[in-house]
């Protein structure tokens, strides 16, 4: 496949970016979108200028570190992470528009890096559970009702790649926090702390900058691992009984 | 987990410091969810509002003296316990507070919501329902269509009619103009859209919705959003071709 890409380029926090044309060719339907940019930053280099910067670690779609917005869909056209993506749902020809994250929270590294260390803040506030740790208990010692725990599992999926930050219009963290709060507050072992969590880690959140819900959905439309827009519910109520 | 590859550390950590928060109405106020919840049972007390409103104006249909004797009995309501007017003024007291807490909150979350996403993408596209895209435009536009009403059929400082305590006449009178027919058929439109997003947004946002409901409540809210606009319209339509005179 030939493609041409028109990707943001942008050095630095702090310089201003512009999106730049690139033209690939020979890549395989067999690609995934990172190693289609891989080759491109392979010519780059070969031709002396600088490749193009993006974040990824695992590439099999569970880090959550690979977030691009491609023709304007966070991950893509597929729902999935972008390392999952590959070239067979492009056609030859095709020219792709590549963005970073788009949101005040979010501020560029470069290119099609962000530095989404504000998820990270609103984890730090409550995302976790209160308990002397030592070897894992034994899987009985808390009974979990059958569907706490499916609820829990569905909302544990998250894998914080903000995607769903990034689709939102209103550059809003609410179905990532909802799949946190959730994940934790519907657990015995995180009832303890149950008000207090969904308290703080509101507050964080909106301290760092993202915006409010507007229940447009996008983010659940967007998200790779399939949380719920219900989550959303879920996470208001728990807000407004705390 | 998280792994931002690229962290600025010299951002402050703004991260609260657990268990020391008062539960209270100024609390729920500051943060974006407990606003957005207030903005929810505003609009759905407006809404309890408008249904009511809506089947009353439905007395044009069985002439003047039902409708105009419906009007009277609304200031004679709740005596002799209550003055005469006085529950239409409380009526009023309870919606003016309603629409101005929904009117802020709609204001100051909507601003907080362009900040967080200040640079646009380049590639754009088009989603979400036109009802969910013109929630504020749509709650601009009724807002000013409400001064609009009140001056028409309320105060009549802009009715043709104005006669006081004949409400039959007025609404005659004023949807016999072309602009205030327009305006009210146009104010209408905008409030089913407004109620097709609102009702199921305000059941998502008192964390009344799951999984099992959803489709019950988009259902729900389309419903109503046909109702109201219908039974809404039903009068300047039916002036309009002559039915009402
Ligand atoms: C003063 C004029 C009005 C303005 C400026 C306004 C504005 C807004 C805005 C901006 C939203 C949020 C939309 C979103 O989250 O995407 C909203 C939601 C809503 N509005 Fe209004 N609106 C007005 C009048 C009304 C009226 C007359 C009703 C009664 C039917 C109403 C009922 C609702 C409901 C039920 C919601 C949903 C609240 C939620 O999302 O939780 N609004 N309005
Ligand atoms: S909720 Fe979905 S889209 Fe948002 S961070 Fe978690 S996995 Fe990514
Ligand atoms: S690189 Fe880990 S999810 Fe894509």
């Amino acid at each position: 496949m030939n493609l041409t890409l028109r990707i943001w380029r942008q050095q630095g926090p702090e310089t201003p970016g512009e999106m730049t044309e690139y033209r690939v060719s020979g890549i395989s339907e067999d690609m995934s979108f990172l190693e289609m940019l891989d080759t491109l930053n392979e010519e780059l280099i070969l031709r002396g200028e600088r490749p193009v910067a993006f974040d990824h670690d695992c590439r099999e779609g569970i880090c959550g570190a690979c977030g691009m917005v491609i023709n304007g869909q966070a991950h893509g056209p597929e729902r999935t992470t972008t390392c999952q993506l590959h070239m067979r749902h492009f056609d030859d020809g095709d020219t792709i528009d590549v963005e970073p994250w788009r949101a005040g929270a979010f501020p560029v590294v470069r290119d099609l890096m962000v530095d989404r260390s504000a998820l990270d803040r609103i984890i730090g506030s409550g995302g976790y559970v209160t308990a002397p740790t030592g070897s894992a208990p034994e899987a009985h010692a808390t009974p979990v009702p059958k569907e706490a725990a499916d609820l829990a599992f569905e909302h544990a999926e998250c894998i914080g790649c903000g995607a769903c930050v990034a689709a939102c219009p209103n550059g809003s963290a609410m179905l990532f926090t909802a799949a946190k709060v959730v994940h934790l507050n519907v657990l015995p072992q995180g009832a303890p702390e149950r008000a207090s969590r969904v308290r703080n880690m509101v507050e964080t959140m909106d301290a760092e900058g993202f915006g409010g819900c507007t229940n447009t959905g996008e983010c659940a439309t967007a998200c790779p691992k399939g949380i719920p827009l219900t989550g959303i519910a879920r996470l208001n109520r728990e807000f407004l009984r705390s | 987990m998280v792994m931002a590859s690229a962290t600025r550390t010299n951002r402050t950590t703004r991260t609260p410091a657990p268990g020391r928060h008062p539960s209270s109405l100024a609390s729920l106020w500051r943060s974006s969810v407990g606003k957005k919840a207030v903005m929810a049972v505003s609009g759905l007390v407006m809404l309890a509002y408008l249904v009511a409103h809506m089947l009353g104006n439905l007395k044009v249909f069985s002439g003047p003296d039902d409708i105009n004797g419906y009007a009277h009995w609304l200031r004679t309501l709740g005596q002799p316990f209550l003055h005469y007017g006085w529950f239409l003024w409380l009526a009023r007291l309870v919606l003016l507070a309603a629409v101005l807490a929904h009117g802020t909150a709609a204001y100051q979350l909507s601003r907080r919501d362009l900040k967080a996403r200040p640079v646009k993408y380049v590639h754009q596209r088009q989603r979400a329902t036109y009802a969910t895209r013109t929630m504020r435009w749509g709650g601009v536009i009724l807002g000013l269509f409400i001064v609009w009403h009140i001056l028409d059929l309320t105060t009549l400082t802009v009715n043709p009619a104005a006669e006081e305590g004949h409400p039959y006449q007025n609404i005659v009178a004023s949807f016999s103009t072309w602009y205030s027919g327009g305006i009210y058929c146009l104010a209408m439109l905008a409030l089913g859209l407004h109620v097709r997003h609102g009702f199921w947004s305000a059941a998502q946002t008192l964390g009344a919705n799951n999984p099992r409901r959803d489709r019950g409540l988009k259902l729900a809210a389309n419903g109503l959003a046909l109702l109201l606009t219908a039974g809404f319209l039903s009068v300047p339509v039916a002036v309009m071709a002559g039915l009402v005179r």
